[in-house]
């Protein structure tokens, strides 16, 4: 037994009064400690808070910032993303593997620098990216990957790695990242200023149903993809019996393309803080959790100091605001890399120190969410939106955007186009429009909503971004006439593959096969039968998943049949016969082959067996 | 070999007629829109079967264990009806080894795990109207698709040289060219030809497969009550 180790989980897992349900902040702390949650901490964390050991290896297994193995005292990870991967992620990772003689996914012999892939950090308006440990590194080329590893050769530093801080907060002694915040349009609702106190104060001053009717007046609806309206979200949870609640933050900005949550929360964070206190006033919670995604870590400090002032100034806290009886503070949870915990119920799963599941509903967040009582979950724009509400009223709000979607909406653009970054517009704005602010006129296609969303040709820029139309939980994602649309569809298969929890087979099974059928098609030896088939399957996921995850993983694939047919047309073999096209007996047969050491007699390999 | 000559162009032995309906029940692949053309089946009625030739059925083992065809077998004193409407051809049950003539129906047991499974397979589809995958060996690989997970040279080396019960001084490997190779993993058959009907179950019962047969013969739609495709 390693005395280190036991006297240091000892000590992680008492400071927290070695409560299961801070499993996360445990585990997280033993890695970056130890560097990996070797199965003998995982033994040690069980006996320490009481639980089976399965529930502690469950949760190092599921997240990808935690493992068993120890991984470098610097971890590379490079971001993966489709547009990362049409800037020259590949080129990077062979600079990186090169310097470091270490392929993707090993660590140098010394132990001293992991390199991994890791799927979209929320910097596609910068790629090539890479986190190194907590810090940002952008607009990577190879060049700059063999200067960076030379350097962290020799200091072993990644904060040195930062040589020009970006822009607004990012400069904040507190985040010194070099991240950019790209802001190409301010609008009214999210970038204007806001002085301390002032939406909460006029919340404050009416009742907690008044400040949910305004909320409802101004049809404000979720801007994390699902577009539920707010109000009647925190009508319910207002209703839902039991005296204890919560409000949660959902900052785990996972959905590939997107990066206006970590814009918000480094430029408008106290919009954000006054729209949580006001979902908790509304709902009657004192609890606030903000999940904040491992990616984003390097906010974190900065974030905390932003509390810690709003706390000092009485904004959180107790009798906030001066209001007698209304208590109300926030503390951060960080998540440790799963896409699948910025679905609701996966985020509750994963604040309650599990692994991150989704759950079953009903029943919803709002009846029984966090450690069973009732949660109101939104997404970080949305809080900022309800504050605004009541910082400039219902009406005001309202006459924003288009009839069926109030207010404004961010937009993080990247790909083919000349300014990417984040683009405050009003709902209900035509694609074409968004395509011509940001320069990006030639698109062949644009994924709206990200993997989970659609992709969308020509024939639909002319309609416009708002919940009843081209909906988006923010991610615009350009793609110009060079890039291949199966190849982008291939990608994003790839990515649900890995992301899916694995609960339920049509989730897991089901995007291994509908990858498979594409790569068939892709490598030209698909038979028009296969589009049936991927229809089909498609159809079968969408309608038998559990969670959304799986209810949306075959959009990006079913879009493109609609509306990229010859995509798929043009590469399925022309004259198929009764045998399968895709069934080839010499590769089945090449491991036999160079065992036996011989060929086949019925195959022999030159005669083309049709 | 029986006396008769292999004649693998021969016509399908059946007359133009009403085409088989689609078997409701039986899984009908969509791959069978590019299959060979297909000779249309007679109603073949019990009493006029003596007169008119017989449509034929040809049926195969291959990855599979026999228990398919023992379950064919278990249909009873049916299969003297069926002997009535059909004509055996290539199978397992009259030991024909090769196809003499064009059959309406094939049955297939087993998935694909060597050479000589996928020449057998395409035999199979090059001779047969209608090819049925029968059993879950044929329809998803089954019990010899276990081995799928482990790599074929690991397989072989477990088998004849370090496994802890082989007993191999000199170290060899059963090379003869009268084996089949063996291919990298098990193949369902629709991964390699065209499959018209998926029969499921680890055997389908005999009701099963003589409701699913006789459905074909008559072109009639196939009810496959629940008790036959129930499983657990
Ligand atoms: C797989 C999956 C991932 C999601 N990721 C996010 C996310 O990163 N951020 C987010 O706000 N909502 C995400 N959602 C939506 C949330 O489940 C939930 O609807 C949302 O946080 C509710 O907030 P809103 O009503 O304010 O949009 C995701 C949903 C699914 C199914
Ligand atoms: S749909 Fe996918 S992510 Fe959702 S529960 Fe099922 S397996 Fe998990
Ligand atoms: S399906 Fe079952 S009965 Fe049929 S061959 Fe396979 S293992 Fe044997």
């Amino acid at each position: 037994m390693d005395e280190t180790l036991k006297k240091a989980v000892e000590e992680i897992c008492q400071a927290r009064g070695n409560d299961a349900g801070a499993m996360m902040d445990i585990v997280r702390q033993v890695q970056a400690r130890f560097r990996g949650v070797s199965e003998e901490a995982i033994d040690l964390i069980a006996a320490q808070c009481h639980v089976p050991r399965v529930d502690v290896a469950g949760v190092v297994s599921f997240y990808a910032f935690l493992s068993t193995a120890s991984k470098g005292q610097v971890v590379i990870r490079l971001c993966d993303d489709v547009i990362d991967r049409m800037y020259g992620a590949v080129a990077i990772a062979e600079a990186f593997s090169h310097e470091l003689g270490i392929e993707m996914g090993q660590t140098t012999p010394d132990g001293k620098i992991t390199l991994e892939w890791a799927p979209c950090m929320g910097l596609s308006d910068q790629a090539p990216a890479a986190l190194v440990n907590d810090v940002p590194v952008t607009h990577l080329s190879t060049d700059k990957a063999r200067h960076l590893i030379q350097s962290l050769r020799r200091y072993m530093d990644p904060s040195r790695l930062v040589e020009r801080l970006g822009d607004g907060n990012n400069a904040h002694e507190l985040v010194g990242a070099m991240v950019m915040n790209n802001v190409r349009k301010v609008g009214p609702v999210i970038f204007a200023p806001l002085g301390p106190g002032e939406a909460m104060k006029k919340a404050l001053a009416m009742s907690p149903a008044e400040v949910i009717r305004d909320v409802k007046t101004a049809r404000l609806r979720g801007r994390g993809g699902a577009g539920f309206p707010t109000g009647i979200k925190w009508e319910f949870t207002r209703a839902a019996a039991g005296s204890k609640k919560y409000v949660l933050c959902n900052a785990d900005e996972g959905e590939p393309g997107t990066f206006k949550d970590r814009v918000i929360l480094t430029e408008q964070p106290d919009l954000l803080a006054e729209g949580m206190a006001i979902a908790g006033y509304a709902i009657g919670a004192d609890e606030g959790i903000l999940y904040l995604r491992a990616e984003y870590a390097y906010l974190r400090r900065f974030l905390e100091q932003v509390l810690q002032r709003r706390r000092e100034a009485g904004l959180l806290g107790k009798d906030v605001c001066g209001k007698k009886g209304f208590n109300f503070d926030i503390r951060i949870q960080m998540g440790a890399g799963a896409y699948i915990c910025g679905e609701e119920t996966s985020l509750i799963s994963s604040c309650e120190g599990t692994r991150g599941d989704p759950k079953n509903r009903p029943p919803f967040p709002a009846q029984k969410g966090y450690r069973g009582c009732p949660t109101v979950v939104n997404n970080v724009e949305t809080f900022c939106c309800a504050a605004r509400v009541l910082e400039k009223g219902a009406g005001w709000f309202a006459q924003l955007g288009s009839p069926g979607s109030a207010g404004t909406k961010l937009l993080s653009i990247s790909g083919d186009c000349l300014r990417p970054g984040v683009y405050e517009v009003e709902f209900g704005i035509k694609l074409t429009e968004v395509l011509r602010m940001a320069g990006g006129q030639e698109a062949q296609a644009v994924v709206v909503g990200g993997p989970s969303g659609q992709i969308v040709s020509a024939a639909d820029f002319e309609r416009p971004i708002c919940y009843d139309h081209l909906a988006t939980g923010g991610s615009l994602m350009i793609f110009g006439p060079q890039r291949d649309v199966l190849e982008i569809v291939e990608h994003f298969l790839d990515f649900f593959i890995e992301e899916s929890c694995g609960y339920c087979t049509p989730c897991r099974v089901g995007n291994v096969l509908m990858k498979e059928r594409v790569a068939r098609i892709r490598s030209g030896k698909g038979e028009l039968a296969d589009l049936g088939y991927l229809e089909r399957l498609g159809q079968t996921i969408k309608t038998a998943s559990r969670c959304g995850l799986g209810q949306t993983s075959p959009n990006p694939m079913l879009s493109t049949l609609r509306k990229f047919r010859s995509a798929y047309d043009s590469r399925l073999v022309q004259q198929a016969g009764p045998f399968q096209s895709a069934f080839d007996i010499q590769a089945a047969l090449a491991q036999a082959k160079e065992v036996q050491g011989r060929a086949s007699v019925l195959f022999s390999g030159e005669r083309h067996h049709r | 070999m029986p006396g008769e000559k292999a004649n693998p162009k021969a016509p399908a032995n059946v007359t133009a007629g009403k085409k088989p309906a689609k078997a409701a029940g039986v899984q009908k692949k969509a791959a069978s829109a590019a299959a060979p053309k297909t000779q249309p089946l007679e109603m073949v009625q019990p009493a006029a079967a003596a007169a008119k030739p017989k449509p034929k059925i040809a049926t195969v083992s291959m990855a599979g264990c026999f228990g398919c065809h023992m379950s064919l077998l278990d249909i009873d004193e049916r299969i003297l009806k069926l002997v009535e409407l059909v004509e055996f051809n290539k199978s397992p049950i009259d030991d024909i080894k090769v196809f003499t003539s064009r059959c309406a129906i094939g049955l297939l047991e087993g998935g694909c795990c060597t050479d000589e499974n996928v020449h057998n397979l395409q035999e199979f589809r090059k001779h047969c109207d209608i090819l049925v995958s029968v059993g879950d060996c044929a329809t998803m690989g089954g019990v010899p698709a276990m081995r799928n997970m482990i790599t074929l040279k690991e397989c072989l080396d477990e088998a004849y040289q370090n496994g802890p019960t082989v007993y191999n001084p000199k170290n060899l490997m059963p090379n003869d060219p009268e084996i089949p190779l063996i291919l990298d993993r098990v193949y369902p058959c629709h991964e390699v030809v065209k499959i018209d009907y998926l029969l499921p179950g680890c055997p389908p019962s005999a009701d099963t497969l003589y409701a699913a047969i006789t459905a074909l013969l008559f072109g009639e739609p196939l009810k496959l009550p629940y008790e036959l495709i129930k499983y657990d």
